[in-house]
C-alpha cells in the first residue's frame, strides 16, 4: 500500500485525556524522521469517545480508523504499517464512516466535528461552513427570525423554550434606553456554562467546530439587530476557552467578524467571558449578572432577558448547540430542519451518553428513539459488565429513571409526561451497584453547595434535605423523615426562584419513588413514601 | 503560581508597587468593555496565584465600586482564593456521571494520597486539593483535573502516578500564558 499524506491525531479534552497529546507528540517525531511529506493534522473529535484516541489516515480508500490507542501503543502500531494504512492490526476499525456507531447517527450540527481540523478555516468552508452566514447577510432580519420559527428549533439548555419566539421578542424591543450606557445596544449571549454531569456536547462543538459557533452568533446578531455577543464559557473547559480565542481572532483576521464582515457594511464584535466556577451561572439570569461583573444571583423574571437582559439592554441567551443549529437551519431551510423528529420535538438532539457506559459518547439523532435504544444500541449496557440499575436524564436536576421507564421516547413532551426532563441532554447510567439513598443524598449536597442564595427553599431546603436523608439512611424515626422529605421537596418545588431549587426534588423523588429498597422502605412500611 | 519573594525588608512595599501596576494593566485593558470585574480578577488570579486582599481596594477604586462590592464577587465564586494555594491545582470530579464509575473511591483516594481534605494545601505547599462539579469529560471518567490538564479514567494508582510525576515537574505556566496572550490581544 502506498504511504499515507495525512494523519489525523484528535485534540479535544476527553482524547487528550487519555493519551491524546502524548501520541502527537511521538508521532510528530517519527513523522519529522522517517515520513517528512506525511502531515499531521489535530482534528477535533467525532465524540466516539470510547474509541479515543482515534486515529486516522487519509488514503484513496477513505479515512481509515484505529482506536482506541495509547502512547504505549503507537510503535507497535508504526511498525505494523499505520502509515501505510494497515488493515492488519488489532487496533484496526475500518473506514471510519462505516463505524456503526457513527454510520447510524443523523448528524446536522456534528457533521464535521472530528472531520476538519476546528481552526482552519478553509477546512471549515469546504465542508459547508459560512453558507448560512452568506446566505444571513442577504436576508432581512425578520426573513432569519421567520426561517428560525420554521425550524421548530426549541432552547437545548435545558428549557426548551422556541428560539424563533425569543428572537422575535428581542428583534421587536426596542433598545432605546436613556442614561444606560449601552442604550441602543442588544446583545447575544451564548451560554456555554455547560455545568451538568453528563454533559459535553457544547465543549464539543466549542473544540472542534468553533466557527460553527461563532456563524451561528453573528446570525443571531443579524437576526435580532445586535452588534456585540459573548460567549459565557465555564472555567473548567481549559482547552475549549483556547480554541475559542484563537479561532475568533483568526475569523477576525479572514473578515468573517468584526467590523464590514464580507464587505456587507454589518458589523460584529465576538468576546469569551470567562465564568469563575457557579454552576448556578448556567442560570440565564444568573449568567447575566455574572457577565455585568456582579455575583451571580438569579434575577425574578420579569423582566424578561429578551427585553431587559445584559447591562439592561434587549438580549437573546441562547445555549452553545441553540447558536450553532442556525447555520445549518439557514443554509437548508427550516423547513428541512422541522423534518427531522417528532410532534413539538423537531430537528435533532445531541444525546450524549455517560457515566458506567460501555460505548459513551455524542449521538445526535432526531428526536423519537427511546431511551433503553440509545443505552443498548448505541451505549452498549455498562461498561462494568453489571446490570443498568438507574439512567439519570438531564442532569444534575433530571430525574433517576427505573427499568420500566427506558421505553419512553426522547422528545421533549415524553419525558415531561413520565415526570422527567430531557435537559441538555445527558445521560448518565448507573449500574447495579449504585446506593440511590446516597445519589438523592447527593443532589441535596449540590443543590448546597451550588445555590446562589437569594432565595430560601433554595438555600436552607437543601440543608436540612441533606440532613433528613441522612436520618432517613440512619433509620432515624425514617417513616416521619420520608414525610418530611416529601414536603420539602414540595416546598422547593414550588418556592424556589429558579430551576436550581425548584427542580434538585427531580433526582430525589425519582430515587425514593422507583428504589424504595434504597431508603430502607419494605412494602409493609410504605406509608411514607414520596 | 506566586512568584518567589526575595524576602528582603523592602518586599512589601515593591510587592504592592507590583501588585499595582498589574491590577493598572489589567484596568486599562478592560475598562472600555462593559462589566469588566470578572476578567480584570482572573488576571489578578493568574499573574498572583490569588486575589490579595490589597488588590480588592486598588481595583475597587479604579472601577469605582464599594470594597464590599469587589469582596462580595470575589467571596462568590469558588475560583478566586484570597490566599495563596498550592503550587498545583488538583480538582477531583465529584459529579454523577464520575460517582457512576466510582469516583467516590477516587475522591477518598486523592484525600489519603495527598493527605489532606478539600480545600487544603499539602505541608510541603506542593498540591491543594479541590472538588470540582464536571469536567465534560464524563464518557470516559472518573475524572480529575491538573492545573490546566484534564485527565479521564483515572485511578487510584495512576492518580499516584500523576501525583508524583507533578512532585517532579517545574510549576504549569500554561494559565499565565493563556492570560498575558489575551491581554497582548486585548
Amino acid at each position: 500500500m502506498a504511504e499515507v499524506h495525512t494523519v489525523y491525531v484528535p485534540r479535544d479534552t476527553t482524547a487528550c485525556s487519555l493519551g491524546a497529546e502524548a501520541i502527537a507528540q511521538q508521532l510528530g517525531r517519527h513523522l519529522a524522521m522517517h515520513s517528512p511529506d506525511c502531515r499531521l493534522v489535530r482534528n477535533g473529535s467525532r465524540g466516539a469517545f470510547w474509541l479515543e484516541p482515534l486515529l486516522e489516515v487519509e488514503t484513496e480508500q477513505g479515512r481509515l480508523a484505529y482506536g482506541p490507542v495509547t502512547p504505549e501503543q503507537l510503535p507497535d502500531l508504526l511498525a505494523a504499517g499505520l502509515l501505510a494504512g494497515t488493515t492488519e492490526h488489532p487496533l484496526y476499525l475500518g473506514p471510519v464512516d462505516d463505524i456503526p456507531w457513527l454510520r447510524r447517527q443523523q448528524r446536522l450540527t456534528f457533521a464535521r466535528a472530528g472531520v476538519t481540523d476546528p481552526l482552519s478555516i478553509e477546512d471549515y468552508r469546504t465542508h459547508g461552513g459560512f453558507v448560512g452566514l452568506k446566505k444571513a447577510l442577504s436576508m432581512t432580519p425578520q426573513a432569519l427570525v421567520d426561517e428560525v420559527k420554521a425550524s421548530g428549533l426549541r432552547g437545548r439548555g435545558g428549557a426548551a423554550f422556541p428560539a424563533g419566539i425569543k428572537w422575535q421578542t428581542v428583534l421587536d424591543a426596542p433598545a432605546d434606553n436613556p442614561g444606560n450606557p449601552q442604550s441602543g445596544r442588544k446583545f447575544i449571549v451564548c451560554n456555554a456554562d455547560e455545568g451538568d454531569s453528563g454533559t459535553f456536547a457544547d465543549r464539543l462543538v466549542m473544540e472542534a467546530d468553533p466557527y460553527m459557533l461563532i456563524e451561528g452568533m453573528i446570525i443571531a446578531g443579524l437576526a435580532v439587530g445586535a452588534d456585540y455577543g459573548f460567549i459565557y464559557l465555564r472555567s473548567e473547559y481549559p482547552l475549549a476557552h483556547q480554541v475559542l480565542q484563537e479561532a475568533i481572532t483568526r475569523a477576525e483576521q479572514a473578515g468573517w467578524l468584526g467590523a464590514d464582515m464580507q464587505g456587507s457594511g454589518r458589523d460584529f464584535q465576538l468576546e469569551v467571558r470567562l465564568g469563575a466556577g457557579a454552576y448556578i451561572c448556567g442560570e440565564e439570569t444568573s449568567l447575566l449578572d455574572s457577565l455585568e461583573g456582579k455575583r451571580g444571583m438569579v434575577r425574578a423574571k420579569p423582566p424578561l432577558p429578551a427585553l431587559k437582559g445584559a447591562f439592561g439592554q434587549p438580549t437573546v441567551v441562547n445555549n452553545v448547540l441553540t447558536l450553532a443549529a442556525v447555520p445549518w437551519i439557514i443554509d437548508q431551510g427550516g423547513q428541512a430542519y422541522a423534518n427531522h423528529g417528532q410532534g413539538r420535538s423537531l430537528g435533532t438532539m445531541p444525546f450524549q451518553l455517560a457515566g458506567n457506559i460501555e460505548r459513551g459518547g455524542l449521538v445526535e439523532l432526531a428526536f423519537g428513539p427511546t431511551l433503553r435504544e440509545l443505552v443498548e444500541d448505541f451505549g452498549g449496557g455498562t461498561r462494568s459488565g453489571r446490570p443498568m440499575q438507574a439512567i439519570q436524564v438531564g442532569g444534575p436536576l433530571g430525574a433517576y429513571l427505573p427499568a420500566a421507564q427506558w421505553d419512553t421516547s426522547l422528545d421533549y413532551e415524553a419525558f415531561a409526561e413520565a415526570g422527567a426532563v430531557l435537559g441538555h441532554g445527558g445521560v448518565v447510567v448507573f449500574d447495579d451497584t449504585v446506593d440511590m439513598a446516597q445519589q438523592a443524598r447527593f443532589a441535596m449536597e449540590f443543590c448546597m453547595v451550588e445555590s446562589c442564595g437569594k432565595c430560601t427553599p433554595c438555600r436552607i431546603g437543601s440543608v436540612r434535605g441533606v440532613e433528613v436523608i441522612d436520618r432517613i439512611i440512619a433509620d432515624d424515626n425514617r417513616a416521619a423523615q420520608l414525610d418530611l422529605l416529601a414536603e420539602l421537596c414540595d416546598t422547593m418545588e414550588f418556592g424556589s426562584l429558579c430551576a436550581m431549587g425548584g427542580m434538585t426534588p427531580n433526582p430525589v423523588r425519582s430515587a425514593v419513588e422507583h428504589f424504595p429498597d434504597a431508603f430502607g422502605v419494605t412494602p409493609e412500611s410504605s406509608a411514607g413514601a414520596a | 503560581m506566586t512568584e518567589p519573594t526575595s524576602g528582603a525588608p523592602s518586599a512589601a512595599g515593591s510587592g504592592h508597587d507590583r501588585l499595582r501596576a498589574t491590577i493598572g494593566h489589567l484596568v486599562d485593558t478592560y475598562r472600555a468593555r462593559p462589566g469588566p470585574l470578572l476578567p480584570i480578577l482572573h488576571g489578578v488570579q493568574h499573574s498572583e496565584g490569588h486575589i490579595p486582599d490589597a488588590a480588592i481596594g486598588l481595583i475597587a477604586e479604579a472601577l469605582t465600586l464599594t470594597r464590599a462590592e469587589v469582596h462580595g464577587v470575589v467571596s462568590f465564586y469558588p475560583d478566586f482564593h484570597t490566599t495563596p494555594g498550592g503550587q498545583h491545582r488538583l480538582q477531583i470530579c465529584r459529579a454523577e456521571a464520575c460517582q457512576a464509575q466510582d469516583g467516590r473511591a477516587l475522591e477518598q483516594a486523592a484525600r489519603d494520597l495527598l493527605q489532606v481534605d478539600w480545600h487544603q494545601t499539602t505541608a510541603d505547599g506542593r498540591f491543594t486539593l479541590e472538588p470540582v462539579y464536571c469536567l465534560g469529560n464524563c464518557a470516559t471518567g472518573p475524572s480529575v483535573r491538573l492545573d490546566d490538564t484534564v485527565h479521564g479514567r483515572v485511578s487510584a494508582a495512576s492518580l499516584q502516578a500523576l501525583i508524583e510525576r507533578a512532585q517532579h515537574e517545574p510549576v504549569n505556566i500554561q494559565g499565565l500564558l493563556a492570560v498575558s496572550r489575551e491581554v497582548d490581544h486585548g
